[in-house]
């Protein structure tokens, strides 16, 4: 932790500028503020209409359900893709969703399950290298550009969304908004408060892709392949 | 590598890029497709004229007071953890990741897409202190494996084509799979996998740094970043010092502007904000966290009126929509910042000595300036250059000042311009073909090897208009 070479760095600058070291600046006032306008007063409901019309375009699959059902619907999408080792986030929300048995059970059927645990360490990195599916919760949700945004913590490990072919993500309905303009603004009013703003923000929009080979669309390269998103209407 | 790419001149790297008829359909057929998505992007979003401004805005405001947000940004980064360098010159820079890597005994540094390490030339730096460097862009990866510079900087292994990328997969790595993109790609997820958990430092850019809370964001599609930053124990970010935003609500919309601009996505698939070292009860993340930040050059451009060439933010949307680039492709350019912005930077980073050719690379059509998300006058400041080369710089060889004063002289009297206009249509009469001259002589012959030139009208212009005159009159 130190700072180097940065005054006369800086001084440099200033006197490019044909000034001295500005110490404090206001903030500015834009002349415009179209990011405001964009899904302006869309409810809820037609903000989820939003968000599965866009998974279209981002090779997404776009499942609804509510509490209830949360369980048979990760059930169906893990056979779908075929994986029996599972790595999903820990923290106090798989219980208030009753995820926590839902993990129970299906160890009981034979999948091998691994929550994310501090505790564990590198285990977890490397339980997650060898995972089918890594089973996440969006903490807000951009219907705009069909992105969850995942603030990554001791529970929800960066390795959870990205190295397993597959990314499964629990988008409660409460957490839509309309586009990242909102995100942005809570995180900059959360870093005003002076709370300590997340090691990693992950805005994930579906699953990896590249462009780079003659301009060809591959979908799935070094992060998931293959993304689907769960709707639970009732959270 | 460093900004100049290559010793050829100028005029043999053109031809190089003309003679390229895969490059010219690769390319062609790639700006279409980026242009097409911008539009559409743009057309989706709506207001796209206020987006704009407001990008104008944000970076204009940010450049004006660099030196408040860069302390700002400093302060906050050693305040989570992280340690920041600032690093005047490329030599600085480089010498400082040289010592990191010394004292971590790293062998292994894995890379994401970055413009500024290309430009410091950080990979031979730190091959030289021993250190194996893997580029895990999938892009810059082919690139790293045939020794090729970039040619875009957004997709920088444009030129290529897949039985290309096949044939050095094969040599280099042992691959026996076919030129599927997909299989090619797969092929690339399976070999990077082992280099991102063996890697004992990551290296990344940086899209844009965030003052207010310190965070470095990366903006890309392949997921390679968050390998890079989640996996080795070690992170060293290097970034322009220009790339930067005041707040978090400055940084969505230049990320909007970004990623719209580049290739018509809403957002791309990661948008990756990292601030400082991962917290005590984290697991994956660096424990060590290094924030390189780099002048070589840029404050030069500070404070004069080619400022506004720092507010841009590398989407590539110029060099989608210019003519010349379309022809000539990226190598042509002899920088690793190619297309009208790099006509601009190029010379400004590195002086007019190698690049005095650039800002002649266009057309001064404007369709770059029209295309940048956060309003560059670029074509102005084309012509700017083009002032300072010739009469500042006196840059200007003596066969063009010798046809320059020619020209005046033959211009100027009246008696010669005459007598000239005459005789054209006679003198190129041995050239022409119905009305084209396809193969012309002297001056005419760079032209009318890419394209016929009409031949001159039967009847001048001026005795045209003369007779026409004369109908009026009576």
């Amino acid at each position: 932790m130190a700072i180097h070479h940065r005054e006369a760095f800086l001084d440099n600058l200033a006197e490019q500028l044909g000034r001295s070291r500005k110490r404090n600046v206001e903030a500015p006032h834009y002349s415009v503020h179209p990011q405001e306008r964009v899904f302006q007063g869309a409810t809820q409901e037609e903000l989820v209409e939003k968000l599965e019309e866009q998974c279209k375009i981002i090779h997404t699959s776009f499942m609804r359900t509510d509490l209830e059902r949360l369980g048979d619907t990760l059930r169906s999408v893990l056979l779908n893709y075929d994986v029996t080792k599972v790595v999903g986030a820990g923290g106090s929300r798989n219980e208030a969703t009753g995820l926590t048995n839902f993990y129970q059970e299906i160890q009981l059927e034979g999948y091998d399950v691994h929550i994310w645990d501090e505790a564990k360490g590198q285990e977890n990195v490397s339980f997650a290298e060898r995972a089918g599916a890594g089973i996440v919760f969006s903490d807000i949700t951009l219907a705009e550009s069909g992105t969850v945004t995942l603030f990554n913590d001791r529970y929800n490990g960066r390795s959870i969304s990205l190295l397993p072919e597959t990314f499964i993500a629990i988008i409660p309905k409460s957490t839509l908004v309309p586009r990242m303009t909102q995100a942005s603004q809570l995180i900059h009013e959360e870093e005003k408060k002076g709370n300590l703003v997340p090691s990693c923000i992950s805005f994930v929009t579906g699953p990896s892709n590249s462009a780079d080979i003659e301009m060809n669309l591959i979908v799935g390269v070094h992060g998931p392949v293959k993304a689907t998103y769960i709707i639970v209407d009732d959270l | 590598m460093s900004i100049k790419i290559g010793h050829k001149p100028y005029a043999e790297r053109i031809q190089d890029g003309l003679n390229n008829a895969f490059m010219r359909k690769a390319v062609s057929s790639a700006q279409g497709r980026f242009r097409s998505g911008r539009l559409k992007a743009a057309e989706e979003l709506g207001d796209w004229e206020d987006w704009r401004t407001l990008g104008e805005e944000i970076r204009s405001h940010t450049m004006e007071n660099l030196d408040y947000y860069l302390h700002q940004l400093s302060e906050q980064v050693e305040k989570r953890g992280g340690t920041v360098f600032f690093a005047e010159t490329a030599k600085e820079a480089n010498e400082y990741i040289q010592e990191i890597a010394k004292k971590k005994q790293a062998k292994k540094v894995v890379k994401s897409k970055s413009m500024v390490t290309e430009e410091i030339g950080l990979n031979e730096a730190l091959e030289k202190s021993g250190c194996e460097v893997v580029e895990s862009d999938l892009g810059e990866w082919i690139l790293q494996l045939d020794e090729d510079p970039p040619s875009h900087i957004v997709t920088p292994a444009l030129h290529k084509n897949k039985e290309q990328i096949r044939e050095t997969f094969m040599k280099k790595k042992g691959y026996t799979g076919s030129d599927d993109p997909v299989e090619l790609a797969a092929f690339a997820r399976e070999q990077l996998r082992q280099d991102f958990l063996e890697a004992d430092i990551g290296v990344t850019g940086c899209n844009f740094a965030v003052a207010e809370s310190g965070a470095i964001t990366l903006v890309t599609n392949e997921g390679n970043a968050r390998m890079v930053t989640s996996l080795p124990d070690t992170q060293i970010s290097v970034m322009g010092m220009e790339r930067i935003v005041p707040t978090w609500e400055d940084l969505e919309v230049v990320v909007s502007l970004l990623t719209r601009a580049a290739v018509g996505q809403k957002l791309t698939s990661y948008i990756t904000a990292l601030t400082g070292t991962r917290l005590e009860d984290e697991v994956d993340g660096p424990e060590d966290f290094h924030l390189v930040i780099v002048d070589n050059g840029r404050s030069k451009i500070l404070g004069t009126e080619f400022q506004s060439a720092l507010h841009c933010i590398r989407c590539a949307a110029c060099i989608n929509a210019c003519p010349v680039y379309r022809h000539v492709g990226g190598h042509s350019y002899g920088s690793i910042y190619p297309g009208p912005i790099g006509a601009v930077l190029t010379p400004l980073l590195d002086g007019y000595d190698d690049h005095k050719d650039l800002p002649y690379a266009s057309t001064l059509c404007a369709a770059c300036t029209e295309a940048c998300p956060v309003k560059i006058p670029l074509h102005e400041h084309l012509i700017r250059h083009r002032e300072i080369i010739v009469e500042r710089e006196k840059m200007t060889t003596k066969a063009e000042k010798m046809m320059m004063m020619g020209f005046a002289k033959w211009a100027s009297t009246p008696a010669a311009y005459k007598l000239s206009t005459k005789m054209a249509r006679t003198t190129l009469k041995p050239w022409t073909k119905e009305e084209y001259i396809e193969k012309g002589p002297g001056p005419m012959k760079g032209w009318t090897e890419q394209r016929d030139f009409p031949a001159p009208a039967r009847e001048r212009f001026r005795d045209w208009y003369q007779k026409r005159e004369q109908r009026s009159d009576q």
